[in-house]
């Protein structure tokens, strides 16, 4: 079975969610929990750390078209950082670098919003 | 020799996201025992998620009592995979991609998985085949 999880970290006024494993239509209702947790809490700022995501499908990536315009409208953003190459190519692929700023740490992804 | 002769295999799951990470691990298993590039292997295994939500998304409407083949046929040349299910049929090839940049600016959720399989594969055949089911064939060149 698909293993999926997600942790949190605060750094500053920014909200880091981490995501380990396998990001799929089964585990993207996770993730959609711990985004909208956030958004309850009226936070805004959301990197979100790849690192250990070895796997992403469609319907993980809709979890961040779900999610962006709430956001945006917020003074916030969800940015996307430390992405494996395999799971950069997905995003790539279907051109969402256009709409979301992808940044190869999530220390750099955190200094934009402190700009 | 026979250059056509194809070693198949097969599995049969229940209707549910449950089972899509069983459906990847037997996928990607055949590919990689038949020594296939991991780049290409990635692809098929992601294709073939994206077909498998979309049977038990849209053909089944996530009713788990319901069951769907997956039948992987590898050749020389050629790693297809067979996906059989007996819900709502639904031709992909009706079915026109997205204008990217447009979704994007739009905001828009959901629709790529067909978009995405397109991409990722070389064929994608559909045919409903009466009281036989819906037939989906993925294909991808390996030689």
């Amino acid at each position: 079975m698909a293993e999926f999880s997600t942790t949190h970290r605060e750094n500053g006024e920014v909200n880091i969610i981490e995501l380990n494993g396998y990001l799929d239509a089964h585990t993207a209702q996770h993730l959609e929990i711990a985004i909208s947790d956030l958004i309850v809490k009226n936070k805004y700022k959301v990197v979100v750390n790849f690192e250990r995501l070895k796997y992403i499908s469609s319907a993980g990536l809709g979890v961040f078209m779900a999610f962006i315009e709430t956001m945006r409208s917020n003074s916030g953003d969800i940015k996307l950082a430390a992405m494996q190459p395999s799971v950069y190519n997905i995003f790539d692929l279907l051109g969402f670098p256009l709409l979301y700023e992808i940044f190869p740490t999530e220390t750099e992804a955190v200094n934009k919003f402190n700009q | 020799m026979n250059t056509a002769a194809k070693n198949i295999f097969e599995m049969k799951v229940k209707s549910s996201t449950e089972n899509l990470g069983t459906i990847r691990d037997f996928v990607e298993g055949k590919a990689t025992q038949s020594g296939i590039d991991k780049n290409i292997i990635d692809k098929i295994v992601l294709a073939v998620d994206e077909a498998c939500t979309n049977i038990i998304k849209h053909a089944y409407n996530y009713d788990a009592s319901t069951e769907f083949i997956i039948r992987v046929l590898i050749s020389k040349e050629e790693f297809k995979v067979l996906l059989i299910d007996h819900g709502k049929s639904f031709d992909p090839n009706q079915v026109a991609d997205p204008d990217m940049p447009t979704y994007l600016k739009q905001h828009r959720v959901g629709g790529l998985g067909l978009h995405l399989i397109r991409h990722l594969m070389d064929k994608v055949e559909y045919h409903n085949l009466e009281g036989k089911g819906n037939h989906l064939i993925l294909t991808k060149k390996i030689a």
